[in-house]
């Protein structure tokens, strides 16, 4: 039963690994811009969300209310005025402009908050467990989480085939120069791209941040896993990356079955062997 | 009334000048043909016109207004709509949808895509199809719909019978007479010059960036066409 | 039969020569001139600008940025410590082995990472060092989290005295330092060097001329990581003490490193070493107010990468065409023989 114990919550911890992945892929698949600090703004989300909890007292998940249209505009403002200037250059400019962008939030984070470890605190929520036949115990807050990165792609199928702008993103992610031809604005299109993303990476801080400790350098990790994500599902797919992040947490409750340390690197190993044996994912949709 | 005028207009792709003193002028309503041979900067004209490449502002004039240094998109929104070489439809886009990004430069107008459907009634049949699972000739009838979406005053259509077989040229031609004959005024850069000559009422001869020639077509001599096309 | 040429050196190149040597020397000579406070500040300036000409190599002319050498530092580090302790190995022997093995680690490594383009291939790289990094804290062996030190029965293999001590693993590291930066620039002197400017230039263009651009770029790969593995080597000998978050730290050994060749001018020789001089004044300048210098270190980085993506020195070789490391030919044509007039 540990077995079918482990696998229940590795496929749930895929819930989180898909939110994390989200921004990453839609910055990569409209834009081609792979932004290095993505993780550290997961991060961000959160220590915003910590201020805004003990400034007003709301729980964590309510100050979403606040977190997520402070994240969109920061998202807007970083694309539309640094960002987008960096997307002519070729491959360098935006990997070092994100880079830079990493190790100032790493810093700057330190320098307000200093190096401590904190945790989102929510209440009950996070301990509660489901109890279903055959001594399978289910996590609530895992399930929940599960739920929202599920509501949450779909919404992105919705947004991107059903509705205009989505059929501007899905355009230009084509063809950027004929994209402007049509009427488009590129400047604007990417940075609303940037801001939804950075939606879904607020909603992704605070939920990890509930269950896990988190401190300044605790970015690059998150970013790895998104990234890991995207790769073993396939770019292109956002329900292939929700896959990929199950098959990742599957490898990961595995390794941490056999020994608890083991559980990071277990996941990092299943991404090589799928990267070397199968590198353009389970699911590929995207040339580049 | 003049609704586009280029003065001296010169372009260039970096260092390399594609584009030498080039004036231009089309009348609203007409149709008028820009002919040369591959490189003759044809193509570089009409990017120039839609804002895809950057010009001293005064050198394009567009109903009064130079535009030469506008933006592409702001340039769709005051009326000017290009069929890009090569139709350039949007891969993961179906028929319909490409149609309908027409409609994102925002100018309303008699085109909808009841009407597009009705100029091109087979789109009809294929529109909830990928668009590249459409024929060449299906392609540009899609491109030019969506260039009609956004309801131009200047249509700029670029190379429309590349590929395409002569049965298929005949009928895209005949649809673009008739959008010229409901007013829309035409620039259109053909390499068959016998179909360009007549489509339209007046040409301009390109050769390598610069005018060799530009007359009115009604009855002029082919052979002076051919030299000056290939620099003779 | 005419006389032109194929000129290597310029000008500039041969006064640098003048300038350069006097000042080696004086590094030289530093143990009988100088503090061991300042042989320990130039000897961490000579194995930066050796990491910083080496993942200049690889990304800047090889086009491979990769955000994950700060692997082969740790896997040079934690093979002396292995070899040195566990194994009993004499500590030259291991110092000169620490630099083949993280060379042949690097060529698995090459293979499932070379499946990855761009960004892609800069965050894959770092998840290979991540693997390190963990397996390394897993290991009894290798000391588990609090990993390993240098015993000081070890340490004393170098030399029995402090002075002599000090001084061998200063001049060890400046020889090593000017050894990687001659090996670097003789290569891209070369016919390979050649072929990588071609490649960081066009990849399909070079490989339809017949350029291997995988077996190149496989090489270099290879050879940037024994060559890091070194390295590595060098810098924990002289600190005694190896862990995984220190032999691995991305901070230390990648986000600095990127910076200096980023800010020096990528893609050119002498960029590192400015680049190297830019870093250490800010972090002596800026060393009481914490953690400043480097969010300074990310704001310029990215006013750089905006304003001169070619860096200090790529913006003096466009002003002036200054080469003070000849790596390009020039043809100088024979004075009777003028091209015909067009």
């Amino acid at each position: 039963m540990d077995w079918l114990n482990a696998l229940i919550q590795g496929i749930l911890l895929g819930g989180i690994y898909a939110l994390f992945a989200i921004g990453l892929s839609m910055s990569f698949g409209i834009m081609r811009l792979v932004n290095i600090a993505h993780g550290d703004l997961i991060v961000l989300a959160a220590y915003v969300a910590l201020v805004v909890s003990q400034g007003t007292g709301l729980d964590p998940i309510s100050s979403l209310v606040v977190v997520v249209p402070v994240m969109f505009a920061l998202g807007y403002a970083v694309q539309r005025g640094l960002l987008n200037l960096t997307l002519s250059g070729g491959l360098l400019p935006p990997l070092l402009v994100t880079f830079g962008i990493s190790i100032i939030i790493q810093n700057g984070l330190q320098e307000v908050f200093g190096a401590y470890t904190h945790r989102l605190q929510e209440g009950a929520i996070e301990t509660a467990s489901l109890r279903l036949p055959g001594g399978i115990s289910i996590g609530v807050y895992p399930l929940l989480v599960f739920g929202v990165a599920v509501a949450a792609i779909a919404s992105l199928q919705v947004l991107f085939y059903r509705t205009r702008l989505g059929r501007a993103f899905r355009a230009a992610s084509d063809d950027a120069d004929t994209a402007e031809l049509m009427g488009i604005d590129n400047r604007n299109l990417y940075a609303l791209a940037l801001g939804i993303a950075m939606i879904f990476t607020a909603i992704a801080g605070v939920l990890f941040a509930i269950r896990t400790n988190f401190d300044p350098s605790a970015g690059p990790i998150r970013l790895i896993l998104a990234f890991e994500a995207v790769i073993i599902g396939g770019l292109g797919s956002m329900w292939g990356t929700l896959i990929g992040g199950m098959v990742l947490g599957i490898a990961q409750a595995l390794g941490s079955a056999l020994n608890p340390n083991w559980q990071i690197l277990a996941g990092h190993l299943a991404f090589l062997v799928i990267l070397i044996v199968r590198p353009s994912g389970l699911f590929p949709r995207t040339k580049d | 009334m003049t609704l586009l005028q280029t003065h001296n207009l010169a372009a260039f792709y970096g260092d390399f000048q594609a584009l030498f003193d080039i004036n231009v002028e089309v009348a609203e309503g007409e149709t008028v043909a820009i002919i040369g041979a591959n490189g003759a900067g044809k193509t570089t004209f009409l990017r120039a016109v839609a804002g895809a490449l950057a010009t001293a502002p005064e050198t394009v004039i567009f109903d009064g207004e130079p535009i030469g240094h506008k933006a592409a998109h702001e340039i769709v929104r005051l009326g000017i709509a290009m069929v890009p070489e090569g139709r350039r439809l949007f891969p993961s886009l179906s028929v319909e949808e490409n149609l309908l990004l027409g409609t994102h430069s925002e100018r309303s107008g008699p085109w909808t895509l009841k009407r597009v459907y009705e100029l091109f009634p087979r789109l009809q049949e294929l529109r909830h199809l990928p668009a590249p699972a459409l024929s060449g000739g299906q392609q540009q009838m899609t491109a030019v719909g969506r260039a009609l979406m956004s309801n131009p005053r200047l249509l700029l259509c670029d190379e429309l019978s590349l590929g395409l077989a002569p049965v298929v040229i005949r009928d895209i031609y005949r649809c673009l007479t008739a959008i010229a004959a409901d007013g829309t005024t035409v620039v259109l850069v053909e390499q068959d010059i016998n179909r360009a000559l007549d489509a339209s009422a007046h040409f301009y001869c390109f050769q390598e960036g610069r005018l060799a020639l530009s007359a009115p077509t009604k009855n002029f001599d082919r052979a002076a066409i051919t030299a000056a096309y290939f620099g003779l | 039969m005419n006389s032109d040429r194929v000129e290597r050196a310029t000008k500039a190149s041969r006064a640098f020569a003048f300038v350069a040597l006097p000042i080696l020397a004086a590094l030289v000579a530093l143990p009988w001139w100088g503090e061991p406070g300042e042989m320990r500040l130039v000897g961490e300036m000579a194995y930066y600008v050796a990491l910083a000409q080496l993942w200049n190599l690889l990304a800047g002319y090889a086009g491979l940025v990769s955000v994950g050498q700060q692997a082969y530092v740790g896997l040079g580090g934690y093979a002396l410590f292995y070899l040195t302790g566990p194994l009993n190995m004499n500590v030259y022997l291991a110092l000169l082995l620490a630099g083949p093995f993280a060379g042949l680690v690097s060529i698995p490594v090459a293979f499932a990472v070379f499946r990855l383009r761009g960004a892609y291939f800069a965050i894959g790289t770092w998840v290979v060092s991540e693997v390190f990094a963990l397996s390394a804290s897993l290991i009894v062996v290798l000391g588990a989290g609090s990993g390993l030190s240098l015993t000081p029965a070890i340490f004393r293999q170098i030399s029995p005295d402090r002075d002599s001590r000090d001084a061998l693993l200063y001049l060890m590291t400046l020889a090593a330092s000017l050894l990687v930066c001659a090996v670097v620039y003789l290569l891209l002197r070369s016919r390979h060097g050649l072929a990588l400017t071609a490649i960081r230039d066009s990849e399909p263009a070079s490989a339809s001329l017949g350029v291997n651009t995988f077996r190149t770029k496989f090489i270099i790969y290879i050879a940037t990581a024994a060559c890091t593995g070194l390295v590595g080597g060098l810098i924990f000998l002289q600190k005694l003490r190896i862990s995984p978050d220190a032999g691995f730290s991305v901070n230390d050994w990648t986000v600095v490193v990127i910076f200096m060749v980023v800010i020096g001018g990528i893609g050119t020789i002498e960029g590192p070493f400015i680049g190297m001089l830019v870093y250490i004044t800010l972090r002596e300048v800026l060393a009481d107010y914490g953690t400043i210098y480097l969010i300074l270190m990310g704001i310029i980085a990215i006013i750089a990468m905006l304003k001169a993506p070619m860096g200090i020195w790529g913006w003096v070789l466009q002003r002036y065409d200054l080469q003070l490391f000849p790596v390009g030919r020039r043809l100088a044509l024979a004075p009777s023989e003028k091209p015909p007039e067009p």
